[in-house]
């Protein structure tokens, strides 16, 4: 079932590559605030491509200019107390949280507030050399709400997480790939087309093996240790079950290039 | 804004700005910081300029901070020439270095401290032969900034650099052009004819291809060789893809002159 673009206005969503989806936001005027709307169609797009079995890698990028400035600053206005709690929105995040498939983030430009929460739920982070990161939600007089304390700090470590949220100042490219917090910086212009070639490259890789293996690193920080090794366990386990583990030892064996089917 | 320590005129693609303190030897203010600020970011959102063209008004190109503005601090108070820095000359230098388009710099008269500095960091460098090079700096117990300490020694050596540093001499334009600290030496009557003819020359050229370029020297005194033949494989292939790359090829093999578009 194809991905269509129906009715999508905040978002696009295009086949760059075999078995490669590419979501592009699509708010350049707000520079790509994530408001409801943009968030609903992120994650209905995230849902239908987890099940759509030719959908192997799915791409997150704002375009070659900005990723995402932050949340929709009037949305958050409109807000109090009692009704923040009420908010629809952290079930679109939790989609975008369950999404089984890898997700690649191609950033450039800015990367604030909710825009760095969003690419931290991606998988693997490629950088544009003008990308900047940021947490300025405490100039508003608030904190990240969508896991940004969290992510962050396992992404670049106490000292750099708590200046960068208590600061609300930004981290440039350069410094983000030395923490860790991104794979790779290339030019801004090529940020995209690194990231579809990365995205390629899993989507050639056996589906199955690929899906346990992002399930096996991302619940590392949701259990303790040991439970976490028992789950890698059982997901190497049972991957021996697979027809693509027989294809992929038959091709090395017999020295060609493996065809996986998925199964 | 309405400018009046710097004249901004834009004619063939070409932005000029003339910095108009003549009583002042064109010497630095927080005021003409901010107009020049102001300036290169009218600049930047305008995509008809392809080339910037920096010179002075009256008998002298610039002479640097303005010791008598109230930037300085009084004689009592401690000033933070570092936040002078941030605020005013670094991120001058910057604009100029990481400009999108070549920026020719028409050295008129004496060019001292800062302003000395100024005009070495533009692309291509033409001075009257009337003119000079001052590292003041050291007269009033300062190091050479805006960007002196990274630029001088790339362009005239380690030794010369330090020996200019440390003594304060001036440096003629014509022993400048010698030193290849400067481009070229031009009779005083011809200086702005030749740098305008120059400056819209390369207005009607690849300008995209000279914004790569700059990326690439702007890189290559960190860079080991290994990784600028990467970063110029990156950049190659942005450039390939411009307008202007097939209109260069299509025009060498159908035999006519090209037409730039800047894309």
């Amino acid at each position: 079932m194809p991905i269509t673009q129906t009715g999508h206005t905040d978002i696009l969503v295009t086949a760059p590559a075999p078995h490669v989806a590419q979501i592009t936001l699509n708010r350049p005027k707000a520079y790509n605030a994530l408001c409801t709307n943009l968030l609903k169609e992120l994650s209905e797009t995230l849902h239908e491509a987890a099940g759509d079995s030719g959908i192997r890698a799915v791409i997150l990028t704002g375009g070659p200019k900005v990723f995402a400035a932050g949340a929709d600053i009037m949305e958050l206005a409109a807000h109090d107390e009692d009704s923040i709690k009420q908010d629809i929105r952290p079930n679109y995040w939790q989609a975008v949280r369950d999404f089984p498939k890898p997700l690649i983030a191609a950033v450039n430009g800015y990367c604030l507030g909710g825009g760095n929460e969003l690419a931290m739920h991606a998988d693997i982070i490629i950088a544009g050399h003008k990308a900047e990161f940021g947490q300025p939600e405490i100039n508003l007089g608030i904190i990240p709400g969508a896991g940004g304390t969290q992510r962050l700090l396992h992404a670049v470590g106490k000292s750099r997480a708590m200046q960068m949220v208590l600061t609300g100042t930004y981290l440039n490219a350069k410094d983000a790939c030395a923490l860790g917090l991104v794979s790779e910086v290339v030019q801004a212009e090529l940020c995209i087309e690194r990231a579809q070639e990365i995205a390629s490259l899993i989507a050639s890789k056996p589906p199955i093996a690929v899906q346990k293996a992002k399930h096996a690193i991302s619940q590392a920080f949701e259990m303790p240790m040991k439970d976490a090794l028992t789950l890698e366990r059982e997901a190497f386990c049972s991957l021996f079950g697979t027809e693509d583990r027989l294809e992929g030892i038959a091709a090395f064996t017999e020295k060609r290039k493996p065809v996986f089917k998925g199964k | 804004m309405d400018f009046e320590n710097i004249i901004l005129s834009i004619s063939r693609g070409v932005a000029t700005i003339t910095l108009n303190r003549p009583d002042k030897l064109n010497s630095f203010t927080d005021a003409m910081h901010a107009e020049l600020r102001a300036a290169f970011k009218l600049i930047g959102k305008d995509d008809a300029i392809r080339a910037v063209l920096l010179t002075g008004a009256g008998r002298g190109f610039c002479a640097g901070q303005d010791l008598s503005d109230r930037a300085m601090g009084d004689g009592n108070s401690t000033p933070d020439l570092g936040a002078t820095l941030d605020k005013n000359y670094n991120p001058l230098i910057r604009t100029i270095r990481n400009l999108p388009m070549p920026v020719v710099c028409a050295v008129n008269g004496v060019a001292a401290g800062a302003g000395a500095n100024l005009a070495l960091a533009c692309d291509i460098i033409l001075a009257a032969k009337s003119a000079s090079f001052i590292q003041a700096f050291c007269k009033i117990g300062l190091i050479p900034d805006a960007g002196g300490t990274w630029m001088l020694p790339r362009l005239i050596g380690l030794g010369r650099a330090q020996a200019l540093a440390m003594l304060g001499e001036k440096v003629t334009a014509e022993q400048a052009e010698q030193w290849g600290m400067i481009w070229k030496s031009v009779d005083d009557a011809q200086l702005l004819q030749e740098a305008t003819t120059l400056a819209e020359h390369v207005a009607t050229q690849p300008t995209q291809a000279y914004a790569l370029m700059k990326r690439a020297f702007n890189a290559s005194t960190t860079n080991d060789l290994d990784q600028q033949l990467d970063l110029e494989r990156d950049l190659q292939k942005v450039a390939g893809h411009s307008d202007d790359y097939r209109e260069g090829v299509s025009a060498f093999l159908e035999k006519r002159p090209a037409e730039f578009s800047g894309k």
